[in-house]
């Protein structure tokens, strides 16, 4: 049982002394702390709420070592196949690591790998982590060994015309590799900008897997605009943590398009507080499980200050025997009068050993609210498969363009043209067998 | 093939056909021969089976086949997917055509029209000369262009949904095109745009399988032969007067002779 602690101290032990920010005193205390948090329980169980669809158990027997540092990375790895856009400025990780070869930064824009501001600046961050200092399960762990990630700071009102692709490869060379990543978004009053995490990869083989933890932490100024998107595309043998954490001031606008299609066990945790008035947050989610992956999407709308508006909805495609879970927490507290929230989960499953389980769930403290919930979950409508079929479509495109149909709603939301595109095709590739 | 100029190669030939579906016998040995160039009507009070019969040769697979002879030039139906059929030409418009939200006219058409092209070794139509055709075809059904972008029949009127799988049928040129009652609910001026639709496809190398409730289509399409449908078999066959009788003396004689199924199959609305 409680093995996984004990590995973990092992590597923390090993590794403290390597990981970015060691020399400066508040990082290593935060390090330590948050090791000794994620030590009292280990990995969370399904007797939390929050984890009562995903069962950690097949983690418990295996060893994810976190690389000490970027020159254990391997550095040659072609990355022509995760480009979406060669124009977009890019940032190429490995197995936890910045690699600054493969990687285009763009100019005039405060944009730099975390380990770098963490070693150089980090007071400058330092408000930022108080949070992670209460965190506990994967969100302590990550603390405790975050290497690198992304840091952006946009001043105020400047735009970004153009996304920012970040790219993670689980890769994992000679052992089964744990990433630890952490990323900062700072986006300054009136300020817009899209970004792109992108997670690919399939570890040092199919056998040996590779963990993947990543946390990201965006605060959102008074009218900022954040069109955000995570891309989870990892190996079937790869365990994916993902964490989203959003503070959202007046008149702000965030925008989260979340797509989970890869990992063995891909958890997906967002977060949103609307702290001021006027603050719009949107959360499209899409989800698609083969074989005996399991997804499960675990988001917290927090309504905290009057009119402001929430719109969530997630669709997953459930095929083999795979599991998907959505559950999404709406707060609306007391303050949060003429709060418009709506939230809505639909589901298909394409085989009779899929499962899909649906827990919207709205909480109302305030009176003068507009709020609506719901969840689906159906199958690929026959009739219209035979319609498409009897036009001489094939049955694997028919299907494959019913499943595009019904991620469109999600979809056809995304203002980025070529991961409109990029989703069309990995459906078309998925359902093509 | 064989010379153009003659309409005389056989296209559809059913021998014995019978299907059933949730135990429940629907058609129970149908006979029906279709040369190429030929129109055929089939008429039949409601329940007879002339959906049943449409959708079995569209090949929905919820319906258990069996028969002595199933072909479709030259080749046995019971081997083939829907989509197989599709490519060779067998094109259903349906009684009831489905909604499909998500997936455009214009895209259904595109992949429709790609795979029939692919089947017989063609390249993909250039996208260019795909929309002029489209446009011009939409034309012909006095549709506006606004449609081909909508999703697939979601939210159009009945006689919208009839227009479109006429349209369909125009750009997809089948050589065995069926009509399932796509007559029902058009007017004066609609039933015109199909008549003419068909008769613009007519030709030699093209057949049609028109299943009607009203002579009144039959004012602008000549047919060969018409067949009277009931209890799941082929009746009466004759000519257009066959169906001038049913219209002065309805279905009664056809419903009695019919091993009578459960009551309540009235004539069409
Ligand atoms: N899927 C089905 N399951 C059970 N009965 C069916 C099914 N489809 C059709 N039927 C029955 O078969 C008979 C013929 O139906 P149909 O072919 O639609 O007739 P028509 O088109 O001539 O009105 C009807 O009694 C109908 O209720
Ligand atoms: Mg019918």
């Amino acid at each position: 049982m409680s093995t996984v602690i004990d590995r973990s101290q092992a590597d923390f032990h090993r590794l403290a002394g390597f990981l970015p920010g060691h020399q400066t005193p508040w990082i290593a205390d935060l390090r330590a702390r948050a090791l000794a948090r994620f030590a009292e329980q280990g990995y969370p169980t399904p007797r939390e709420e929050a984890w009562k669809y995903t069962d950690l158990a097949p983690l418990a027997g295996k060893h994810f070592q976190p690389l000490a540092t970027r020159d254990e990375v391997v550095a040659r790895v072609a990355i022509d196949d995760y480009v979406l856009d060669p124009q977009w400025p890019r940032l190429v990780f490995i197995d936890g690591y910045h690699v600054p070869a493969l990687s285009m930064l763009p100019a005039g824009v405060s944009l730099a790998p975390l380990a770098e501001v963490l070693a150089q600046s980090p007071d400058t961050i330092k408000p930022l982590f108080t949070a992670s200092d209460e965190a506990r399960g994967f969100a302590a762990l990550n603390t405790a060994f975050m290497s690198d990630g992304l840091c952006l700071r946009l001043t105020p009102n400047v735009v970004l015309e153009q996304p920012i692709h970040f790219i993670h490869i689980a890769h994992g060379g000679a052992r089964p590799a744990a990433s630890y990543l952490r990323h900062l978004v700072l986006a300054g009053r009136g300020s817009r900008a899209t970004l792109i995490e992108h997670y690919v990869g399939e570890g040092a083989d199919a056998k040996a897997g590779a963990l993947t933890s990543t946390m990201t932490q965006c605060v959102l100024e008074e009218g900022a605009a954040l069109e955000h998107y995570q891309l989870n595309e990892q190996g079937l043998s790869v365990y994916h943590f993902s964490s989203v954490h959003v503070h959202q001031s007046r008149g702000s606008r965030y925008v989260s398009h979340n797509v989970q299609a890869g990992a063995r066990i891909a958890r997906s945790d967002l977060h949103a507080v609307l702290a001021e008035p006027g603050a719009q947050c949107v959360m499209n989610g899409l989800y698609f499980g083969r074989g005996r992956q399991i997804v499960d999407n675990c988001t917290f709308i927090d309504h905290q200050a009057p009119h402001c508006s929430s719109r969530q909805i997630y669709r997953g495609v459930l095929d083999g025997e795979s599991r998907g879970v959505f559950n999404g927490h709406v707060m609306v507290r007391q303050d949060a009068q003429h709060t418009d929230a709506q939230q809505m989960n639909s589901n298909l499953l394409l085989s009779d050993d899929a499962e899909a389980d649906a827990r919207p769930q709205l909480t109302i403290n305030a009176d003068d609210v507009k709020c609506s919930h719901g969840a689906t979950v159906g199958q690929l409508n026959e009739d219209a498969l035979f319609y498409l079929r009897a036009r001489g479509v094939a049955a694997e495109r028919a299907r494959a363009m019913l499943v595009q149909a019904f991620a469109a709603d999600i979809v056809s939301h995304m203002s980025a043209e070529r991961v409109r595109m990029h989703l069309d095709a990995l459906i078309a590739a998925r359902l093509g067998r | 093939m064989s010379d153009k100029q003659t309409s005389g190669d056989m296209l559809l030939k059913i021998r014995n056909l019978s299907a059933e579906t949730g135990g429940v016998r629907i058609l129970k040995g149908i006979n029906l021969e279709l040369r190429a160039g030929e129109v055929h009507v089939i008429m039949g009070p409601n329940g007879s089976g002339k959906s049943t019969l449409s959708q079995v040769l569209a090949g929905r697979d919820s319906y258990q086949v069996s028969a002595d002879e199933f072909s479709f030039a030259g080749h046995d139906l019971r081997g083939m997917s829907p989509e197989e059929r599709a490519r060779e030409g067998i094109f259903l418009a349906f009684q009831y055509p489905v909604e499909i939200p998500g997936v455009s006219t214009v895209n259904l058409l595109k992949e429709s029209l790609n795979a029939i092209r692919k089947h017989r070794g063609e390249q993909p139509m250039d996208a260019m000369d795909f929309l002029t055709m489209v446009k011009k075809k939409i034309k012909l059904v006095d549709m506006s262009e606004e449609f081909l972008y909508r999703s697939v029949n979601e939210a159009f009127s009945g006689g919208e949904k009839k227009r479109s799988e006429i349209l369909q049928m125009a750009v997809l040129e089948p050589c065995l095109a069926i009509l399932d009652e796509t007559d029902s609910g058009l007017d004066v001026d609609a039933l015109r745009l199909l008549a003419d639709g068909v008769n613009r496809l007519r030709g030699p190398g093209r057949s049609f399988l028109v299943i009607t409730h009203y002579q009144r289509l039959l004012e602008y399409i000549e047919p060969d032969h018409v067949h009277i449908l009931a209890g799941g078999r082929i009746a009466k066959s004759g000519g257009r007067e066959l169906a001038l009788e049913i219209e002065r003396e309805g279905f009664a004689a056809y419903e009695r002779g019919a091993d009578a199924k459960k009551a309540g199959s009235s004539r069409a609305g």
